[in-house]
């Protein structure tokens, strides 16, 4: 596949994303306005930080006027899992690439433009990663800016038809692969118990969503390597995906 | 406190967690277990994300249930990521607006 043809599957993948991120920062852009932020300021932290996890937590500490350590510790914390994302697409992505591409492409690691890469076959160029934030970050920056400026352009029902696209695409991304392979069902069938526990459970609720992800993921993805290790010495993250 | 120090703060922690494993590994990883954890964890995480945060998702947990219901059995027919999330949302829309 040539850098275009990566470029256009990577836009085309991109688009369910770009929607469900202008929904998701569409409510980022009302919450950060009414808190008292600038919609500018709201804007430059979507399109700087692109993650909806801790942009939301960043401005709970910034609307409490916390310190610059505990900003740094908890997008830390809430944005670890984007390190094991990280550290996966170093096996996917093309090494005959410049090093260059890899700082440019990681600023794109969100859960879904990972969701979406590791689920390719095979090895993936930077390029495919840039088609989905060339829609991706226009979508999470814009939403940012139409949810400051309307407060509520939107009826609800309308921002919650939205909302759930993301999910949407979350699934589609992992039942096929769970259809085909027993130890995949396993695996979505665990982390769906064990993070419904850190949901339900009255300790375990007060365990914040971004260490929750980080623990079930290690929890389940160890144990599944342990109990099911991948036989295929060619078999890289995410490959049998869309098989 | 300076709202242009947080934002910085947050975009360089961000933007480093993403970036130093993938630029910094750059061979190939032999170990099978640590091949096999890597195969899995894209699953494991989309998974743990996606449930039951989905259900919380919308205005009601009933019509994110719908949606979650619609969304699985499209996705178990193999529809593609646009046909699923739309699918997804349609459902939730025709919940909250007509049942």
């Amino acid at each position: 596949m040539t850098k275009a043809e990566s470029f256009y599957m990577g836009v085309k993948n991109g688009i369910p994303i770009g929607l469900g991120y202008f929904a998701v920062s569409f409510s980022f852009g009302i919450m950060a306005v009414s808190g008292g932020i600038g919609i500018g300021q709201a804007v430059l932290i979507s399109l700087t930080n692109l993650t909806s996890a801790g942009q939301f937590a960043g401005l709970d500490i910034i609307l409490a006027a916390g310190t610059y350590v505990e900003m740094a510790l908890t997008q830390l914390i809430i944005n670890l899992r984007y390190c094991l994302m990280s550290f996966s697409l170093s096996q996917k992505l093309m090494r005959d690439e410049g090093r260059i591409h890899r700082f440019f492409a990681a600023f794109g690691i969100t859960d879904e433009i990972f969701g979406v890469t590791a689920s390719q076959k095979g090895m993936v160029s930077a390029w495919f990663m840039y088609g989905l934030m060339s829609v991706a970050i226009p979508g999470w920056t814009l939403g940012t800016l139409a949810g400051g400026i309307s407060g509520s352009i939107l009826p609800g029902y309308i921002v919650s038809a939205l909302c759930i696209m993301i999910y949407g695409m979350f699934l589609a991304i992992i039942i096929p692969p769970a259809k085909k392979e027993k130890p995949i069902l396993a695996v979505v069938l665990a982390s769906m118990a064990i993070s419904t526990l850190f949901d339900t459970v009255p300790l375990l609720r007060n365990v914040s969503s971004g260490f929750v992800i980080i623990i079930t993921t290690l929890l389940v993805a160890g144990l599944a390597a342990l109990i099911f290790p991948v036989k295929e010495a060619e078999k890289s993250a995410g490959e049998e995906a869309e098989a | 406190m300076n709202i242009y120090v947080y934002i910085l703060v947050m975009a360089v922690v961000t933007y480093l967690i993403r970036m130093l494993p993938l630029a910094l590994v750059k061979h190939e990883i032999t170990s099978p277990f640590i091949k096999s954890f890597l195969y899995y964890v894209p699953y494991a995480c989309l998974a743990a994300m996606t449930f039951p945060a989905i259900l919380h998702s919308t205005a009601s947990v009933w019509s994110a249930a719908a949606g979650f219901a619609v969304a699985v059995i499209a996705a178990f027919r193999e529809k593609s990521l646009l046909t699923v999330a739309i699918l997804a949302s349609v459902a939730v829309f025709i919940a909250e607006r007509f049942i």
